[in-house]
């Protein structure tokens, strides 16, 4: 909260960040799903291609100390899935890594 | 404890293992060792109840020594008597003491204070504004909060705003935006509600949540949170199976049968999220926005500014594999 907040102009014209409806590519989706009992699984979606998924699940792995498994999908092509809620430290890494945190949407609960 | 040291720790014990096996088969260094063991446990014994008979001498002498001795002796005497006995009490007064000298230093500011100590003064001034400052904004910052919360119900944050608003006047300090900012719209409510904006607070009933049995969640009143956001149960229900990664089936009573364990307050956080994406305008926040499809395009349409938007689609994305593989076969079997 700024200290005058009257000097927020509100722009109602402004990019509400909402343009690409439809076709959200270019984001990274991290979800969760629940498995049996309190076991969960965490999935990242739509990483960037410059990166080496395998290197990126090697670091995930070690920096979470979880397990994970590179999983490819036919349409949506890979997908790192990790053991257990790892959507938070997932983004912290990849906004430490340079990604801009408004493209990673965390999904879930 | 890192390996090496483990790997010290073991090699200590094979060594003390080691020695006291080769003792076990050296008899005579044995009986030597245990021999010194009890001799020195005997002599810290014996050291002790030397200590005891001390105190006890102390003690005894009391008793015998005021008809010979002075008077003024006798007494040390029985304070040192005190001391050794009730060692413990001793402590125990000690501690005493301490409580009452911190009592004393509390007291003393205020003391002091009386006194007009202008320094003192001025410090207690400086703490008792900022602390009252801090709870100003945490006031503040707890009506905004009840304020955006969707789900919270209403009143509170009407006290907590007159109690800013003359919260100064006691005070010679000046007054703050926030609190300014409260006098203006507690005026302008007073004399015309119109112009303070004042909007129609959107509430939803929180989400009712229970489990059934192990593995499933009861969502019983999602109709009743669908009709208030204006909004189709299927459009929410499938945003909610997309963001929990699950699915689900909806009962004879309307109610949303949920797979998966599902507390309350995730429910709440994921309705959350759907409002701000499918509901409030984005343009003036209103909630009384309507959602038409248009060629497999959402659009949300503002019943109170007009604007229309493009409302991104639902997608499931990525789902793993949770099952396990036999049994999904056997599913797709039959
Ligand atoms: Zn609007």
């Amino acid at each position: 909260m700024s200290a005058i907040q009257n000097l927020n102009v509100y722009d109602p014209f402004a990019d509400t960040g909402e343009e690409e409806a439809g076709q959200p590519q270019g984001y990274i989706h991290i979800r969760i799903q629940q498995r049996n009992g309190r076991k969960t699984l965490t999935t990242v979606q739509g990483l960037p291609g410059e990166y080496d998924q395998k290197k990126l699940l090697k670091a995930f792995k070690k920096e979470f100390a979880c397990n994970g498994t590179l999983v490819q999908d036919e349409e949506l092509g890979q997908v790192i899935q990790l053991q257990g809620d790892q959507r938070l430290k997932v983004q912290n890494f990849l906004s430490e890594e340079g990604i801009d945190k408004n493209i990673i949407k965390i999904h879930g609960f | 404890m890192s390996d090496a040291e483990n790997d010290h720790q073991n090699n200590q014990n094979n060594l003390e293992e080691g020695n006291s096996e080769e003792l076990l088969f050296d008899p005579s260094l044995k009986k030597k060792k245990k021999k010194k063991n009890k001799v020195v446990f005997e002599d810290e014994v014996e050291q002790r109840a030397d200590i005891e008979f001390q105190f006890e001498d102390q003690s005894d002498y009391p008793a015998p020594v005021p008809l010979v001795e002075e008077n003024n002796e006798t007494e040390e005497n029985n304070e040192d008597d005190e001391m050794s006995i009730f060692a413990d009490t001793k402590k125990k007064k000690k501690k005493k003491k301490e409580i009452v000298d911190k009592e004393v230093e509390e007291e003393e500011p205020a003391e002091t204070t009386d006194f007009a100590d202008l320094p003192r003064m001025k410090k207690k001034k400086k703490k008792t504004m900022t602390e009252f400052i801090a709870q100003l904004n945490d006031g503040v910052e707890d009506a905004t909060r009840t304020e955006d919360d969707v789900f919270a119900t209403d009143g509170e944050h009407v006290d907590k705003e007159t109690k800013v608003e003359d919260a100064w006047l006691n005070s010679d300090r000046d007054y703050t935006y926030p609190e300014l900012l409260g006098r203006v719209f507690h005026i302008l409510r007073q004399n015309n509600p119109e112009l303070a904006g004042e909007k129609r607070r959107y509430t939803i009933v929180p989400p009712a949540v229970h489990r059934e049995g192990n593995k499933k969640t009861i969502f019983a009143n999602v109709a009743d949170i669908c009709k208030r956001m204006h909004r189709q149960p299927e459009h929410v229900i499938q945003f909610l199976f997309a963001e929990l990664g699950t699915s689900g089936s909806i009962d004879g009573a309307q109610r949303l049968i949920i797979k998966g364990r599902f507390q309350q307050k995730q429910l709440e956080n994921v309705l959350r999220r759907y409002i701000v994406e499918y509901v409030t305008c984005k343009t003036c926040k209103s909630p009384d926005t309507i959602l038409t499809k248009e060629s497999r395009i959402f659009f949300q349409q503002c019943e109170s500014c007009g604007s229309t938007r493009s409302v991104s689609a639902i997608k499931t994305g990525f789902k793993a594999q949770t099952e396990k593989r036999a049994a999904q076969r056997r599913a797709a079997a039959v």
